[in-house]
């Protein structure tokens, strides 16, 4: 089976322990987590878990129920990378006389929209947002004038099927038996 | 209304929830509550084991006899560590328990506190759900979802896990059973088109066959599940957990099924044409190599879980479902038929069996005592009615070969899990659960020292059970693999054995060791017809191997009778 990324959105409670009870089900399967990422949902009290992985479909699929069948999960869902709209973001700091000493550093944070967070005398911290790969490339660029830190945050994505997460509930909650 | 504490709240919760019987044991961080429990003994009864794995045992053996949630309490740290296998157990049998734990006030949490351990961080795959509560007032409500979750849809273990100053807190108490989480659904929704697409299924199937498992028990769905058969007259055969939702002599039951079972289940899930599996997970001991499992079968499968659908085999029709529903619908929907010549099948094969391997077992030519014999007789002198709970190892798997279980949530045994030690204090469960039935205990020489503890248990509680061991003086099962795939290099499977029925003695059981088959028939009437706990240890064969038997990695077509 052929292993492709597939972007995983979980729902969940906002219940202590939560991270810990998804990530089990990957770790027991010996799935790596590419890049996670946890946030509040558009739904008040509804955290939202963004999970990448490279695997193939069939396990996903299976990690997939596996995840619904916790208690505290409402919702879980994945797709492939052409499903969604995915970002992440990524900050360079690098010392400021190395930026202030070449032409060449204006045209590189131009040609890459990267933006200017902050310029302190010593260092300035530069900010992109994009595919991985464009943050690699800045990444590449700016290396030769002595890059101090990077750090690139995980994956964030949305998918672009219409159905909102409140009509999912909408539906699960119409079709569910209390006894 | 006064306040209470929350120690009180928790007893008066158990009670709101009709809980009679705790398994526990007590310690520092769970005092409070064993306190608040001094005052409610005429309402429940506590049952003192002697090992923190041996409560969770008992509430699972009571559990699964009684069909209500078996309730544990155990104190932080070491208390909590011992209950893991007996949560894992249940986790994977899908037995509805409730544990309670005690922890250090919250004040310590993270700090390496004396007996501060991270239970909710050790039990997290092991359970269905756990919780900590930290505040006196949210007790109540903590443990109505944990008794709702525990018993609803698939079951399983729940473990709360209450801090030491949220027992001593004050609060007003309020009981609400729990009716509804708004993240669970437990109660899937039947698609009837997917009945419709099975009955067509099984409508057209010139050998369709069908594979029951504990589910059909979870979902008391016996009654369905028999009728169902019986008009559809397709086949029967049952997992290991399965056994005794079935009655094992009707005309259309053709036997177990999986690495020791029969013969002929075994070997014609591979000529099916349409495999209806309900209540059954297709663990690997019931496939075998699971590439070369039912590949020419249809396969409809039922399961509340839906995790479980399409998880290890590829499905035709997949139907969510609670088992009894379903049933009940997929019987208006199939037609009356009869596979006479397809169930001669499965008697044809079962004729092998039977000349390769249970004539010889039940009626041996051998000098020693043959494990299946004794069961065989016990199964008899029981009628198939008595509650029958197995350890792990030979003695079990011939135990589920050839007891009869007739009756219903009789046959308790560690079945996904395999845990030795889990005979002897889940017996004492179900006997508690079944105070009127006979509860045998089926145990093997190594496992019966793994909880061997729990003696006391039944000397303090007067607990009426039958001890029968099987002693054939070896890890027999592992030392059956050794003989059969590493060349009878038996590396540690000889045990050398205390004297049982002296130690039995020392617990004021009586007891009894007999090695002749003349001594057989004698013995388990006494065994049988004591007025209070008895143990019979049967001396059997040394080098008795179970067969039949799938191989690991065979195909369940490549059962070898011998
Ligand atoms: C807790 C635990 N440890 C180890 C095993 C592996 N194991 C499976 S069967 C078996 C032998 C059991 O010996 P005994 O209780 O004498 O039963 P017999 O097979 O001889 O009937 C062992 C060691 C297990 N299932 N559970
Ligand atoms: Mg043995």
């Amino acid at each position: 089976m052929e292993n492709n990324t597939y972007n995983i959105s979980v729902f969940t409670e906002n219940s202590v322990g939560m991270l810990n009870r998804i990530t089990i089900i990957f770790t027991r399967r010996n799935i790596n987590i590419e890049s996670i990422t946890a946030s509040e949902s558009e739904i008040e009290g509804i955290h939202r878990y963004t999970i990448v992985v490279n695997e193939p479909k069939e396990t996903v699929r299976k990690v997939i129920s596996q995840i619904e069948k916790q208690i505290d999960v409402v919702k879980a869902f994945y797709h492939s990378d052409d499903e969604v709209v995915y970002q992440e973001i990524a900050l360079y700091k690098l010392p400021t006389k190395a930026l202030a000493s070449g032409g060449d550093a204006e045209r590189i944070v131009r040609a890459h929209h990267a933006r200017i967070l902050t310029i302190e005398s010593e260092f300035t911290i530069l900010e992109k947002t994009g595919y991985p790969d464009e943050i690699k490339e800045l990444f590449t660029e700016l290396k030769p004038f002595g890059l101090l830190e990077f750090v690139r945050s995980g994956r964030v994505a949305i998918s672009k099927p219409m159905k909102t997460l409140e009509e999912h509930l909408e539906d699960m909650n119409n079709e569910k038996i209390i006894l | 209304m006064s306040q209470i504490t929350g120690s009180e709240a928790v007893i008066k919760s158990l009670v709101a929830e009709g809980v009679h019987t705790i398994f526990g044991y007590p310690g520092g961080a769970i005092m409070p509550i064993y306190d608040a429990l001094y005052d409610y003994s005429d309402k429940v009864t506590h049952i003192l084991v002697r090992h923190e794995q041996g409560a969770i045992h008992a509430a699972q053996g009571f559990a699964r006899t009684s069909e209500t949630c078996g309730v544990c309490f155990a104190t932080s740290g070491p208390g909590a560590t011992n209950l893991i296998t007996g949560l894992a157990d249940a986790m994977i049998d899908s037995t509805p328990v409730v544990c309670i734990t005690g922890q250090v006030a919250s004040h310590l949490l993270g700090t390496d506190a004396f007996q501060e351990t991270d239970v909710i961080g050790i039990s997290m795959p092991v359970t269905k759900w756990n919780v900590q509560v930290k505040r006196a007032q949210d007790i109540p409500a903590a443990l109505a979802k944990a008794f709702f979750i525990a018993r609803s849809g698939r079951p399983g273990p729940v473990l709360v896990d209450i801090t030491k100053d949220a027992q001593f807190g004050m609060m007003d108490f309020n009981y609400e059973a729990c009716k509804d989480i708004r993240s669970y659904f437990p109660n899937p929704v039947m698609d009837p088109t997917k009945i419709d697409d099975a009955a067509v299924l099984l409508n057209t199937a010139k050998k369709p066959y069908i594979l029951i498992g504990q589910g059909i028990t979870l979902a008391n769905a016996e009654q369905e599940l028999l009728e169902f058969v019986e008009k559809s007259g397709i086949p029967v055969a049952s997992t290991l957990l399965g056994l005794g939702a079935f009655p094992p002599n009707h005309p259309q039951y053709v036997g177990y099924l999986g690495m020791h079972g029969n013969y002929a289940p075994n070997i014609l899930t591979n000529e099916a044409d349409v495999i209806l599996a309900v209540g059954m997970r297709f663990d690997d001991r019931v496939t075998g190599d699971v590439s070369r499992y039912a590949k020419q079968a249809k396969i409809i499968h039922i399961d509340i879980d839906f995790a479980e659908l399409n998880k290890i085999v590829t499905n035709e029709v997949s139907i969510h479902a609670d088992a009894k529903e379903a049933l009940a619908l997929l019987t208006t929907k199939v037609e009356r038929r009869t596979h006479e010549s397809w169930i001669q099948e499965f008697r044809d094969a079962e004729k092998l069996e039977v000349e390769a391997v249970i004539e010889d077992a039940i009626h041996p030519k051998h000098d020693r005592l043959q494990m299946a014999e004794v069961v065989n007789m016990l199964s008899e002198k029981t009628d198939g009615q008595a509650i029958v709970v197995t350890d792990v190892g030979q003695h079990q798997m011939i135990t589920s070969r050839y007891y009869q279980y007739k009756a219903q949530n009789t046959n308790i045994t560690s079945g996904g899990l395999g845990t030795m030690g889990f005979a002897l204090p889940a017996a004492i469960g179900a006997k508690l659960g079944n105070p009127s039935k006979t509860v045998v205990a089926i145990i093997g020489d190594g496992g019966f020292q793994m909880t061997i503890q729990e003696l006391g248990t039944i000397l303090q509680f007067k607990i009426d059970i039958k001890i029968l061991i099987l002693n054939n003086n070896f890890l027999g099962m592992v030392r059956q693999w050794q003989e059969l795939f590493f060349e009878k290099r038996y590396s540690f499977t000889d045990i050398v054995n205390p004297n049982f029925t002296q130690i039995a003695k020392g617990y004021d059981i009586e007891a009894l060791k007999i090695d002749q088959r003349t001594e057989l028939s004698e013995a388990l009437d006494t065994m049988l017809s004591s007025q209070a706990a008895y143990l019979l240890e049967v001396v059997v064969e040394q080098e008795e191997n179970v067969f039949p038997m799938v191989a690991t990695g065979a195909s369940v077509s490549e059962i070898r009778l011998n």
